[in-house]
């Protein structure tokens, strides 16, 4: 390559539990493993459970997937204190140079959570049709301003009774013209779709041409029994 | 380097929760002690706490002050003689690997908001004290500062992890703090006597149950915390 190969792009998934976080990653990494060199950070809540979900389904070599942490508050550890995440990355970037880009999964805690600029480069926001058709639209950081907004398991759409052109209707109209995309890994069109969105998003990158955007904080939140807690949000 | 006003700020900023530098993953052993049921009230846990002050709080505090004070003279020669004496005193694999990634942590973060040469003479993975004796002295502040940093980070972490693994009610976790406020300021100013002297001669109170369970925690399938 030439001598001004720029460090990795570092992609985040955002999303609540559940919409698919993992099994998206999993894709991207089945699909791309061929073009890319890549790497995956999973932030968890209680154990080590994402990343064992990704090695074992075998779509890395297992030391290029690495987990945070998090001491029960992956929100934090993408945004307010990132600094456990950042080493993963660092680290795995220094361990597999040169990496063309590492994924990191959010631990999903929150609705509104997403990740600091200072973490990664560019992020999406998983949602899925099983939440509920009206998730897209009350909107939040991460639905309205992330890079890319995944509607996702549009196979199960016409089981939870969930009117998927009107979801994605509704997104796009909470993200004035940002992008939205249907997706189920039972549709390959969908699947390519989401690859080609990351092509782009990574020869912008290595270009120079990509600037990353911060989707914003999360809204103010609550803990219940959790007064205690020391670590720089706003509560409300 | 000294400050002229005390530097009291200064050490606020390097003993706040809030410093961006990742210590709310872990629980200082509180997890574990509550998982094996030794701790199930607040009794339990200001034994905890004081117990934990008293020995791997005071061991953290002298080695952050021997730090602080080479660093503060600008010489770092013997910090992998003092990497090697805290090795020495703590007996579980699994806590000195928490240490030392702590360690990483804040010098990443302290690195980035205050940088200074010292950082890069660190090696690969330095103690967690150590690196707060180093941040310490690189913010102008004096080897008694480094140990009360050190000692109030690991008691009021462990502490705000109560939260997370207990009933409580979050004044009466303060009130534990609030008391052991002198026992502190006791043991920051023994940390300090003892940082002039040669590192083999520092404090070394053990606490084997904290380095069992510690062992015990890292294998065990679903925890909160990561120590
Ligand atoms: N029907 C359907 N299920 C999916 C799809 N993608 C993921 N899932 C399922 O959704 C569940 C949660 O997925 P996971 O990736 O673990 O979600 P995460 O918690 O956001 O990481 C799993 O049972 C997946 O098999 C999809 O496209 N269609
Ligand atoms: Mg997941």
């Amino acid at each position: 390559m030439t001598e001004k190969t720029p460090r990795s792009l570092r992609l985040g998934v955002a999303g609540p539990v559940g919409t698919g976080k993992s099994s998206v990653i999993a894709t991207l990494c089945r699909h791309l493993r061929d073009e890319f060199a890549l790497g995956v950070i999973t932030n968890d809540i209680y154990t080590d459970e994402d990343a064992r979900f990704l090695k074992s389904a075998g779509v890395l070599p297992e030391e290029r997937i690495r987990a945070v942490e998090t001491g029960a508050c992956p929100h934090t550890a993408i945004r307010d204190d990132v600094t456990m995440n950042l080493m993963a990355v660092e680290d795995m970037e220094r361990d597999f140079a040169p990496l063309d880009i590492v994924l990191v999964e959010s631990g999903g805690d929150n609705l509104t959570a997403t990740f600091s600029p200072a973490l990664v480069d560019a992020q999406l926001f998983v949602l899925d049709v099983a939440g509920g058709g009206d998730v897209a639209r009350k909107g939040g950081p991460g639905i309205a301003r992330a890079d890319l907004l995944i509607i996702n398991k549009i196979d199960l759409g016409p089981h939870v009774d969930v009117d998927v052109a009107q979801m994605v209707a509704d997104a796009e109209g909470a993200r004035e013209g940002k992008p939205v995309l249907a997706l189920s890994r039972k549709h390959p069109d969908t699947i390519e779709k989401l690859c080609d969105w990351v092509r782009q998003l990574h020869a912008a990158h290595a270009a120079g041409h990509h600037t990353p955007v911060d989707p914003g904080p999360m809204a103010p939140h609550h803990h219940p029994h959790d007064s205690n807690h020391a670590h720089g949000h706003s509560h409300d | 380097m000294a400050r002229a006003a005390g530097g009291s700020a200064a050490l606020l900023l390097l003993a706040d929760g809030r410093l961006p530098a990742g210590g709310y993953a872990h629980s200082g052993g509180l997890e574990p002690a509550v998982t094996a049921g030794r701790i199930t009230d607040m009794a339990g846990v200001e034994r905890f706490l004081i117990g934990r002050a008293e020995t791997a709080g005071l061991t953290a505090a002298a080695f952050a002050a021997a730090a602080c004070s080479r660093a503060a003279r600008d010489d770092l020669s013997d910090l992998s003689g003092l990497e090697a004496e805290l090795d020495a005193r703590i007996p579980s694999p699994e806590l000195r690997t928490v240490s030392r990634n702590l360690g990483r942590q804040l010098r990443r973060a302290m690195a980035g908001i205050h940088p200074h040469p010292h950082y890069a003479t660190l090696g690969a993975a330095p103690h967690q004290p150590i690196v707060m004796g180093v941040a310490a002295a690189v913010l102008g502040l004096g080897p008694r500062d480094a140990a009360l940093a050190i000692l109030h980070e690991t008691n009021s972490g462990a502490a705000a992890a109560a939260a997370k693994v207990l009933r409580v009610d979050p004044f009466e976790v303060h009130a534990i703090l609030a008391r052991m406020a002198d026992r502190l300021d006791r043991l920051a100013g023994e940390a300090a006597a003892a940082a002039a002297g040669p590192a083999c001669d520092l404090p070394a109170p053990a606490s084997p149950l904290a380095d069992i369970a510690a062992e015990h925690h890292r294998r065990t399938h679903v925890r909160l915390f990561a120590s």
